[in-house]
Parts: C-alpha cells; structure tokens; sequence
C-alpha cells in the first residue's frame, strides 16, 4: 500500500514538540513551588488554587499527561513513520488528537486548580475530562496503528511495540480505573468502593507508571538511542523477550502499593512476587540499551543528546533496581508514606522520563529544524544542572524518607512511640529545602534548554522529509530474523 | 526457533501484535483484580459501619477536592507502632461506604483514619482556618475560605445522595428528602468538622474475627 503523498507529517511532531517544552516548565514550576510550600507554608497565600493539595495534583498532571504524553505522541508519530517508511494515516485525525490533547491538559490543569479533583492518584481529573481523554485516546491509537498497517516494510519496528502497548493497555487501564457514575459536573462517585477501590487504582496506578512512564519511553529509547548512537540494537531477541515479559509480568505488581493495608495477603504476596520478576526484563532492557552504545562511547564528549540518553538508562536501571526493593513486604514497611516514595518517583520521572526526553529532543529538534543544535555549551550546562538537580533530589528525599520511618516506628522501652508525630515533621524541614533546591537546579536546567531549542528552531519552517522508495533498507537496525 | 519462528508473524501482523499485547496484558488483571472485585467479603460493611450523613459527605468532597488525602493517609497498618500511635488498625468493612477510597499514599501530616473524637470541634475550627495557631511547627495550609461557603451552595446535596444509593449506599427517602434542611446555615468548614469527627467512630467496637483482613 503506497501513499499519494509521499513525504512525513512532521509539523505535528513540532507541535507536540513545542508544547511538551512549555508544559514541562509550568509542570515543574507548580512542583518547585509546591516544594517551597512545605519549607514555608505561608506560600499558599490562603489562595484556593495555590494551596497545596491543589497545586501538587496540578503539578504531577502537568508533567506526566502535558509533558511526558505530549512527548511521547510526538516522537511516536516521528519513529512510527520513519520504520513503516509510510506517511502518517488520517492526518487530519493526528491533528485532531494534538489540539484534543493539548486542550484536555490545559482545562484538565485549569479543573484540578478549581477544585475539580477525583482524588484517585494519577487519575484525578473529572469524568467530563475523562471522557475526552478517551475519545483522544481512540483517536491516537487509529491514527498509530493505521500508519503500522500502511508500512512498506515487512517487520514492525520494536519502538512501535512499547508505544503500541502504551496505546492499548492505557486504554484498558483509563477505561476499568474511571468507571464511575456523575452526580454533577464536577463530582462523581466510584463504581467500587473502599478495599475494591484501592486494588482498582493501584491496578491503574501502578501500570500507569508501567506502560506510560516505562513502557512508553522504552519506545523512545529504542528508536532514539540507536539512531543517536548510530549503532543497531545490540540484540533484538532480547527486546523481544523483554518486550513480552514486560508486558505479562508489570500488570501484576499494582498491590506492592497497599502493603500491610486492608486488601487480602494473597493480593499483597503476588504483587511482590510479580514486582521482583519485573527486574528481569526490565534490567535486560537496561543492558540491550548499555551494549548498544559500548561502541560508541567516544561520541558521548561531543554530543549531548547521546549523554542524557545514557544517564537516562542508568537512572532507569537504579529506579527500576528500587522498586523490586520497595515492593518487597519488609522493605516497604519502611517505605510506606515516607519521602522515600517521593524519591523513587522522581529518580524515574527526573532521571528517566525527564533525561531521555531532553536528549531525545536535543537530537529531535535540529532534525526538525534542519540546522544544528544553537548551542551545545548551553547544553552541556542543562546536562550538569539536570544531573545535580537529580541528585540532590533523590538523596535529600531517601535521607528524610528512612529518618521518618526510623522516628515513626521507634517505640521506647515501655513500648510506647518514642516521637511525636509533630517532632519528626520537624526533623523534615533540612530535607525539604534541599529538595527544593534540587528542583530549582533542575527547573533551571529545563529552561535554559527551552530558550536553546527556541533559538535553534526560531525562524524555521518543519523540514519536509520524504518517505524512501518502497523496498528501500529499513532506517533502523534490522531484525536477525530477517536477515539471516 | 520456534518460538522466534511464531513470532515472526507477529511481528508482521498489525491486528496480531495488537491482539497479543491486549491478551498478555489482561491476564495479571484477571486472576488478581477481577476476583477481588467480585468478592463480596471485601465490601461488606463491618457492624456499625454507616452511610455517611450529608453533611458527613459534603465534608468527605471537600476533602477529596482540595487534596488532602495528598498529605494525609486514612489507613492505620497492623504495626505495633502505628497502632499506639493512631489507634486499631483497618479493616476492610470500615470503607464500604467509600468511593472513592481515600486511604493515602503520604504522610506528610498525620494519618486520620482514627480522627474522630481526639479534638474538639472548636479545636478543628481555629485549625483549619489557621494550622499555625494551634500548631506551631505545622505546614498546612490554612483553609480560611471553607467557612466562607455554604454546604450546599449549589443545591446539588440531593443528586449526590441519588447517585451514590443507585451505588449501593444505603439512603432511605428520608434522608435524602431531608438532606437540604440538614445543610441550612451550615458551611463547608462545619461539614470538614463533621466529617473529621465522623472518622473511625466504629472503630472500637468492632468484632474481632474481622481483623482477618
């Protein structure tokens, strides 16, 4: 099947580009100062929509659907072109997912500050918001899989199956997670209650986190890195493997969340299960990416793009490492409700999500553009920022996470609770300044790269890249299957 | 080879790849979610578990609206420590009125589940309306613009209620007949009261054979 017009639709890759840019400033802007609202309550202002309960769910929405979504459409609708070498299918309907999407974050975002708010994590925003996020949703996955299924090339590149999978098991866990019944506009109220409630979410919660945050951004690594390294995938039977077990296994782990709660022991028992096989593919993922740059680590001194992808992968192998760790009953008692949740989310959402996603960009725009990188000074500096940002981010958080629960669970020797709830807040406070300037590092870093990339594409129209001749070498590593 | 010769068509086929991911991801959620769904035991309410009265549930969606369940947990685990420090622990037919649940993945204030019954309303008042007051080293926003607001400003009390019984809650006719007269004159901030002096009110004459769970 061979398409009458035969160049990509990359403009909407630029879109998605650019808004993902913007809405990870506002993002970790809200974050920054909700985290400047624990060191100095006064902050709040006594403002509705800046107090904190708001301002914190408006921040890790911004980020994960504005941000890392919009990042992850984007290149998805970039590589799932490039390895189908197919001009996108339904572009009026790519378009119509951009500004659904974009639109559902920004009153989505604009609903949680109102008060608008669900309260389930991760899932927070009204069932109006809801709906529409499904029918974008739809939308994606036609316009994703119609492009696969217009490819002039036999195999489906393995990018396009992590993205595929974040396509169709974020439908399943988006639809079962808000079934819910309106009693207004703005309020609605669970088909499941109480202990059932919480299976359900930490079902959603935690695949959320597996198939968008995971799964997702493995599809973008699988594409970007190869391409950036310029280097095939170091096994492709392994991404294989990895791939399927990823799938099967990281459905399972959601109830390592509702530890010693009141949910049956069977269901908290496989979740630790299941969690601690997830290191498997997760770290042969780790390693298949490793081995595919061990031949080009020379390029790392000069191109930034590659050294946020790298630091990328060894901060998915410690946050993918932790939370088998945290899964597990004894571990996660210490765990539980402390800073150290915060830690390990944003040793993947900073160190992970937010890294691949710079680099990915660094390599993404000047493509797009069609003229090198404004400055790669600029962008060496954004590297140590984001690094140092990270860093003191998810120490300063495991210091304070294991001193709470040290405090927390210490009894004195007639067997009563040693502190008082009030005295380990206190103890907190050390721990709360330094995160936040670990995020205003990291914010800072996050600008300069935005002022970067403007400056690179400032002026310039989408280069418009034509799809090869059928029966052309695919772009990208081949499988050994087919090439013996 | 032959499972990479199997997979060979997969990885050739839109609508097998898309079936097969569909397929091996539902199967976790089939064996461990769905059962659990269906388990009666696991919303059954324990005696003395109760709807919650409207003016209980406004509070409870004031609650869920501004985010506190952010901040504070509602689940008091089988600890030894937590126990003294909170109270009995949960179980699983205190929530069953509960949607959505609301049991926290934080503590970055305490955990309220055993809430009920500690301070006085008068105490919830000056603290909510300025934390700071009452407690000195706390970092919870003030939420001075709860008493401001009517409890059913938007005269919606009765749709919440309809909704949540066609659900499954409980409420008689009467009850939702009277609920709007329940909420004359009272505020948002005397329903968060209600609802914070509500809390764990069951906990302590519960049957034992429900710490199952």
């Amino acid at each position: 099947m061979s398409a009458r017009v035969t160049h990509y639709e990359d403009r909407i890759v630029t879109a998605f580009t650019a808004c993902a840019i913007v809405w990870s400033m506002l993002g970790m802007l809200a974050g920054v100062y909700a985290a400047a609202e624990l060191v100095w309550p006064e902050l709040n202002l006594n403002l509705p929509w800046l107090s904190f309960g708001r301002l914190r769910t408006g921040h890790t929405n911004l980020v994960i659907f504005g941000f890392g979504v919009s990042a992850l459409i984007g290149t998805s609708l970039y590589s799932v072109q490039r390895t189908s070498h197919a001009r996108l299918f339904a572009p009026g309907l790519a378009w119509f997912v951009f500004y659904g999407w974009q639109l559902t974050v920004l009153l989505g975002g604009a609903s949680l500050l109102a008060g608008w708010n669900g309260s389930k994590e991760y899932a927070e925003l009204e069932w109006p918001f809801d709906l529409a996020i499904a029918v974008v949703w739809v939308a994606y996955g036609v316009v994703f899989f119609g492009t696969i299924a217009r490819r002039t090339i036999a195999q489906i590149y393995i990018s396009n199956w992590f993205y595929g999978a974040l396509i169709i098991v974020v439908a399943m866990l988006h639809i079962v997670n808000n079934l819910e019944l309106p009693a207004t506009i703005n309020r609605s109220y669970s088909l499941f209650a109480g202990a059932q409630d919480a299976i359900v979410q930490w079902w959603y919660g935690h695949n959320a986190v597996g198939f968008l945050l995971t799964g997702g951004f493995l599809g973008m690594l699988y594409y970007f890195l190869p391409k950036q390294a310029e280097q095939p995938i170091w096994s492709y039977r392994l991404s294989i493997v990895a791939f399927w077990a990823f799938v099967y296994s990281y459905i399972w782990a959601g109830p390592h969340h509702l530890h010693y709660n009141a949910i049956p022991e069977w269901v908290q028992s496989l979740g630790v299960v299941m969690s601690l096989v997830l290191l498997a593919p997760s770290w042969a993922t780790m390693i298949n990416g490793v081995m595919t740059v061990s031949n080009a680590w020379r390029r790392l001194r000069t191109d930034p793009a590659l050294k946020f992808i790298v630091l990328a992968l060894a901060f998915y192998g410690l946050a993918t490492f932790e939370g088998p760790m945290l899964a597990i009953r004894s571990v996660n008692v210490m765990s539980h409700f402390t800073e150290w949740t915060i830690g390990h989310v944003h040793s993947g959402a900073l160190g992970w999500n937010a890294l691949i996603t710079f680099g990915t960009f660094y390599y993404l725009v000047p493509k797009l553009a069609g003229r090198p990188l404004y400055s790669v000074a600029m962008a060496n500096l954004h590297f140590w920022l984001a690094l140092a940002g990270t860093m003191l981010y998810i120490i300063s958080m495991w210091a304070a996470g294991l001193s709470q629960s040290l405090l927390w669970l210490s009894l004195d020797d007639l067997g009563e609770v040693r502190y008082s709830f009030v005295d380990v807040m206190r103890a907190m406070a050390p721990y709360y300044l330094l995160r936040l300037v670990g995020g205003l590092l990291f914010l800072s870093g996050t600008v300069l790269m935005a002022e970067n990339l403007r400056r690179t594409f400032a002026g310039a129209r989408t280069v418009t890249v034509s799809a090869p001749a059928v029966g052309a070498q695919p772009a990208v590593a081949q499988s050994p299957l087919s090439t013996p | 080879m032959s499972f990479l010769g199997l997979h060979k068509a997969i990885e050739r086929n839109t609508g097998l790849l898309i079936f097969g991911i569909l397929v091996v991801a539902s199967i976790g959620g089939l064996v461990q979610v769905l059962p659990t769904t269906l388990d009666d035991s696991l919303h059954a309410p324990s005696p003395n578990v109760v709807p919650y009265t409207p003016l209980e549930l406004v509070g409870r969606d004031v609650y869920i609206s501004e985010g506190c369940s952010t901040c504070h947990s509602q689940q008091v685990r089988p600890l030894l420590a937590e126990v003294k420090r909170y109270g009995p622990y949960a179980r699983s037919g205190e929530f069953a009125y509960d949607r959505p649940f609301l049991w926290g993945s934080k503590r970055t204030g305490p955990d309220l589940l055993r809430m009920g019954g500690k301070y006085s309303d008068a105490w919830h008042r000056v603290h909510m309306t300025n934390p700071r007051a009452v407690v000195a080293a706390s970092i919870m926003p003030a939420y001075p613009w709860l008493a401001q607001r009517a409890a059913n400003a938007d005269d919606d009390i009765q749709a919440r209620l309809r909704t949540l019984r066609r659900l499954g809650t409980p409420y008689t006719d009467d009850v939702i007949e009277g609920a709007p007269k329940a909420l004359e004159g009272k505020t948002e901030l005397d329903a968060m009261i209600a609802y914070l002096q509500a809390l764990g009110r069951h906990a302590n004459d519960a049957p034992a054979e429900h710490a199952g769970h």
